[in-house]
């Protein structure tokens, strides 16, 4: 049985390596949230009030980030329009 | 000069009392003047697992509140000299505590020479919690290893960086320190636990010291003696350890491996 066990185990991945990795992409998407001003939601709620105004979008269409790239920090905003539009 | 350290985790249940009680024993034993503080109002349990509780007369909030001085809030160790405990309110709601109120206490603490002043912080990261490590120097930050407390551990991490007063006044950062504590190492071994370099690795904390899991420290909390006083317990001698190396000794790790047994013991030990 232990032969058995010992064949399964080589096969079936550790369960502290699962967690492992589960926590890696955790924790850098939660590190990546902490870092962003406290003004982005609200920003983001303003931006798509304005843009509701000319064109019909889906509210979860637009996304925005802030990010660091070569020393300056670059507001990303990422729209899709409507296809009919 | 005086040092202010916190005993923090985010998540319940880790050990932060437990860790609290030996960790300011332990610096006690050394012969530092050490106060301990309980930021947990409403749910006070270090005065019972360091055996005080039916000497509390008055607590932190009074203090706060002006009703009581601190030298009579103070509570006296009967074990160890020059180690006091300031018990938490049990009664009144956890909005008693104010920044003002709690930076003069600190600040009370320091004149009348204290050389470690230890928070234990409450459980979650709400006012208690933010409190407890808003004046600190240092932080112990109790982790399981185990999901849910490293990615509280993570948190809590993030909050020391930027809420503390520290981080405001753009001081050096307050310096951090990993205690792993109900480590088996019989289950890290055959892979079912995350080990030490799988924390460290994943919070990018050093590790100040694993604490073996062990059955002493429930006995040391039915006793309400702090578990490092325990002289024969591996937990005990883990965190004498951790007192060494926060003092600055370079101590190797143990009780990482598990304990090769010999034929006799395996005979004959438990």
């Amino acid at each position: 049985m232990a032969l058995l066990d010992y064949l399964i185990g080589q096969r079936k991945k550790k369960s502290a390596n699962v967690a492992k990795d589960r926590l890696q992409i955790l924790l850098a998407h939660e590190r990546s949230e902490r870092n962003t001003p406290d003004y982005l939601p609200k920003m983001r709620e303003e931006i798509l009030a304005v843009i509701s105004k000319y064109v019909d979008i889906d509210q979860d269409k637009l996304q925005i980030s802030v990010d660091e790239a070569d020393g300056f920090e670059v507001l990303e905003l990422n729209l899709v329009l409507p296809e009919n539009h | 000069m005086s040092r202010v350290v916190v005993v923090t985790s985010g998540k319940g249940g880790v050990g932060k009392t437990t860790t609290s009680a030996s960790f300011s024993t332990g610096l006690a034993l050394k012969g530092y003047k050490v106060a301990v503080i309980d930021f947990d109002v409403g749910l006070r349990n270090l005065d019972l697992i360091m055996g005080c509780e039916r000497r509390v007369v008055y607590d932190f909030v009074n203090v706060v509140q002006g009703e009581a001085s601190l030298q009579q809030a103070l509570i006296k160790d009967k074990r160890v000299p020059n180690l006091y405990i300031l018990a938490a309110s049990q009664t009144r709601d956890k909005d008693a505590l104010t920044l003002e109120g709690v930076e003069k206490v600190i600040e009370d603490l320091k004149e009348a020479g204290f050389d470690y002043i230890v928070c234990d912080s409450p459980a979650g990261i709400e006012k208690g919690a933010q409190l407890a490590l808003y004046f600190a120097d240092e932080a112990l930050i109790v982790t399981n290893p185990e999901v849910s407390s490293v990615r509280d551990s993570d948190r809590i991490l993030g909050i020391l960086q930027a809420k503390s007063k520290r981080a405001e006044n753009g001081d050096a950062p307050i310096v951090e320190h990993l205690v792993l504590t109900r480590y088996n190492p019989a289950r890290v071994e055959t892979g079912e636990m995350l080990s030490v370099e799988d924390v460290i690795d994943l919070l990018s904390v050093k590790l100040l010291g694993a604490i073996p899991e062990s059955e002493d420290v429930l006995n040391a909390s039915n006793a309400g003696s702090p578990v490092v006083l325990d002289e024969n317990s591996a937990a005990a001698q883990a965190y004498n350890d951790v007192v060494d190396r926060f003092l600055g000794e370079e101590i190797e790790h143990r009780f990482l491996t598990v304990e090769k047994k010999g034929l006799f013991k395996k005979l004959f030990g438990k």
